[in-house]
């Protein structure tokens, strides 16, 4: 009976000071929060006073009727889109070029993948320069109409310098992935393609990519979950400019609390964004898997 | 006859992809080639004259010198290279510790925590994010403080660390080591520390690279949890600088090379882990 006892303190012991530290980490800062911010969506708060009334269900009629709001999710929407399918495309042919028996290999992937070392902040106010100063010089230079006016200040053109500026911070990454998934295509398939009378292209569009289906998912999925929450790059490149117009939903979210001091409506629209990302990712996930093809 | 054929049509398949490659490094390399044209050169120049190799007032070294002292590098980069550094010591010890259990013992709590881990890891930040200041600034009155951040730091990263140590751990430990030395009377945490923790070095070489980048480069956390000048790091003293100084593009210039030569050099150092492990971490 006392052996038992014993045994049952001791586990609890073991698991203290194994998982404790951890868990309580893990519980302090993820799931609380993420209950508390349920029932925040519940309450309207300015984030200063004591108290936060309870109010039902009003910040999910006020997040219904913040016009704003939802053109600001659709702009990201389209920005998620627009970044997943050039994002990939790029970093899927970078792979192509760089593997195989390529001089200076390891040189290229480094180069490619040096955006990645940045923050998003830093990274911005670099381009903010290359489009404000270096592109106008250039276009002032060569006589380029379209790069004599700064892309920052008209939101069609400021929108495709996120994309422009999205492409090169993740295409290396994604290329390290594709890369990893190309040397997993055995040799053997692609040269048995090639003897049967295969061009290249169609190895590439047959063999390679059906072969590579588990690198696409993966990488389809971090750049989903990734660009739907850009934010650093937002703010440090065009600050939801001009008027407004580039303001990506992460970014909307974060001024209605912090800047508009409505907490509450704030949280709720959080919850929604993410809700929206994981079904999308999820679904995206799903249907990939079911069309990957074992080896 | 074929052969030769075929080896110099290879050979010029070849060439092309190089000739495309370097262009296209070109292109990547560009923004910071621009950067370092114009970090050099007077404020004059650098709006007249952005793509002339020096300036009309030649090279000036005084843009650091300025940039240094306002934007308080030292105290910015040791904030920085502290906050980084513990976190990642943190994580480490705490997710092995815990994943070791979880893969040992084959307790209800643990798999249910195992599996609120894995679920947590589709939360983003912005979900949380107001909930934890509403908590730590509002209830606790505890932000402004480096622990606080580090704490915050450590938690956001323990589910992907366990997750990767558990799967490591798992497949690679085997388990009659451990056996062994328990029968020679080693408790639990001599067994961790002597046995355990030596085997796990790839995954925590892995997981040291991708924090560390994660952590250094982090801009939003950070800058709701430190609002004190002091305890700045690099990112928000780039933020705040471009804010304050955004007509001073010659400090600008300098402030911002000053602000990617930490992780450059990192680099340059250890290209080969840090590609490596940037792999290993989003595979698996």
């Amino acid at each position: 009976m006392n052996r038992i006892k014993n045994s049952i303190t001791n586990n609890i012991g073991i698991f203290l000071v194994f998982a404790g530290p951890a868990v309580l980490a893990f519980l302090a800062v993820i799931i609380i929060p993420f209950i508390y911010g349920i029932y925040l969506t519940f309450t309207s708060w300015d984030g200063i006073s004591r108290n936060k009334p309870f109010v039902g269900m009003a910040n999910y009629v006020s997040v219904i009727k913040d016009g704003p709001f939802w053109s600001s999710l659709g702009l990201t929407v389209f920005y998620v889109i627009i970044a997943v399918l050039t994002v990939n495309a790029v970093a899927f042919a970078l792979a192509l070029l760089v593997s195989g028996k390529i001089k200076g290999s390891n040189f290229f992937r480094a180069g490619f993948f040096t955006p990645n070392l940045i923050g998003g902040i830093i990274l911005g106010y670099i381009w903010q320069f290359i489009f404000k100063n270096i592109l106008v010089s250039i276009g002032d230079t060569l006589n380029i109409a379209f790069l004599q006016k700064s892309w920052l200040s008209s939101s069609a053109l400021a929108f495709a310098a996120l994309i422009v500026v999205t492409i090169w911070q993740y295409s290396g990454y994604m290329m390290l992935i594709y890369i990893a998934g190309l040397t997993g295509v055995s040799e053997d398939v692609r040269e048995a393609a090639l003897i049967d009378g295969c061009t290249g292209s169609q190895v590439t569009r047959y063999i390679i990519i059906p072969l590579m289906r588990s690198s696409f998912t993966i990488c389809i999925f971090l750049s989903i979950t990734r660009c739907f929450m850009v934010y650093d790059l937002n703010l440090a490149l065009t600050e939801g400019g001009p008027f407004g117009s580039t303001t990506m939903a992460a970014m909307y979210v974060y001024q209605k609390a912090f800047s508009s001091k409505q907490y509450g409506v704030g949280q709720t629209e959080a919850i929604i964004l993410f809700l929206i990302t994981a079904v999308i990712a999820v679904t995206q996930t799903m249907i990939s898997k079911s069309k990957e093809v074992e080896a | 006859m074929d052969r030769t054929k075929e080896n110099s049509s290879l050979k010029t398949v070849g060439i092309v992809k190089v000739v495309v490659l370097a262009a296209v490094f070109l292109i990547y390399m560009f923004p910071f080639y621009m950067l370092l044209l114009n970090a050099f050169k007077y404020k004059r120049d650098i709006i007249k004259m952005p793509l002339s190799w020096g300036g009309k007032n030649g090279f000036t070294l005084n843009n650091f010198a300025e940039a240094f002292q306002k934007m308080n590098f030292m105290t910015v980069f040791l904030n920085s290279v502290i906050i980084t550094g513990v976190s990642c010591l943190l994580i480490i010890l705490f997710s092995s510790m815990c994943a070791y259990i979880f893969v040992r013992k084959d307790w209800k709590i643990n798999k249910f925590l195992f599996l609120l881990m894995l679920f947590s890891m589709v939360v983003p930040f912005q979900v949380v994010m107001i909930p934890l200041i509403s908590i730590y600034g509002g209830t606790f009155g505890i932000l402004n403080h480096r622990a606080t951040l580090i704490f915050m730091h450590v938690g956001f990263s323990m589910s992907m660390s366990v997750f990767m140590f558990h799967g490591f751990i798992r497949g690679g430990v085997p388990i009659a080591l451990e056996e062994a030395a328990g029968i020679d009377g080693a408790g639990p945490l001599r067994i961790f520390f002597q046995i355990v923790f030596p085997l796990l070095k790839p995954t925590i070489a892995t997981l040291v690279i991708l924090h560390a980048l994660a952590l250094w480069n982090d801009y939003l956390l950070p800058s709701l949890i430190l609002t004190d000048k002091a305890l700045y790091t690099i990112p928000i003293a780039t933020k705040l600088f471009q804010g304050a100084y955004s007509n001073d593009m010659d400090l600008l210039m300098a402030a911002l090379v000053m602000a990617i030569i930490p992780a450059i050099i990192l680099y340059l150092a250890l290209q080969k882990y840090i590609i490596a492990g940037v792999v290993a971490g989003a595979v698996k």
